[in-house]
């Protein structure tokens, strides 16, 4: 009964995060500059692995496939905001400009105040 | 409708969404327009191809390829955080075309 019950909510996990992950793909596909698409991938594309992994952990029934399941669940949600923060910091160091869109930028308004040598 | 037949379908249902995605990440690496863009869609082409390999481990039951799931996380953040030191050393696709930097 149990063991059932784990089955029905592993494979509602497993297609919630792929929906998740689709969800990323479209953001990735339609908005507009380079630091949007970012916000859509590391945020929904993270949350859609992680949601998968989850799903593995729940069906796997088993502590050593659940524990591995878990450490590459915390593995994702420790790696994904820093290689996003990375990629921005280096796109906009390097001088890729956000769309006509944006609004705000208040990192240009601090280099502003006091440049950087 | 029994456990089974359940898995069975939850897995095809969630393969296609994922299939797809694959799909729409390959549009953006195709198109770009810039190195940066593309860099972040190889990053979440990794994440959905572990999805994919989680997929199949539900489906098949051979819970082995979770390790080369890890592994693959592993790898995307090496490979997106090696590319991001490049574009920084690199500088912009227009500062690369007028000579600029190269």
């Amino acid at each position: 009964m149990l063991q059932d019950l784990a089955i029905y909510l592993g494979g509602c996990l497993l297609v919630a995060g792929a929906v998740f992950t689709l969800l990323a793909a479209v953001g990735v596909i339609r908005l507009p500059d380079l630091y949007t698409r970012m916000h859509a991938a590391s945020k929904a594309g993270a949350v859609g692995g992680g949601l998968i992994l989850l799903a593995v952990a729940v069906v796997g029934q088993d502590a050593a496939v659940s524990m591995r399941a878990i450490i590459g669940i915390v593995f994702l949600l420790l790696t994904t905001p820093i290689s996003a923060h990375l990629l921005a910091r280096a796109s906009y160091i390097s001088g890729y400009r956000a769309s006509s869109a944006t609004l705000i930028d208040e990192l240009a308004e601090k280099n502003e105040k006091n440049p950087t040598p | 409708m029994t456990p089974e037949i359940f898995i069975d379908w939850a897995t095809m249902i969630a393969m296609v969404l994922l299939a797809l995605t694959l799909l729409l990440s390959l549009v953006r690496i195709v198109l770009g327009p810039t190195l940066s863009d593309r860099v972040l869609a190889l990053d979440l082409l990794t994440v959905v191809a572990m999805g994919f390999i989680g997929a199949i481990a539900i489906r098949t039951g051979l819970w082995l390829y979770l390790d080369i799931a890890i592994a693959l996380a592993l790898l995307g953040f090496l490979a997106t955080v090696a590319l991001a030191r490049y574009i920084l050393l690199r500088g912009t696709d227009e500062q690369v075309r007028s000579g600029e930097r190269r």
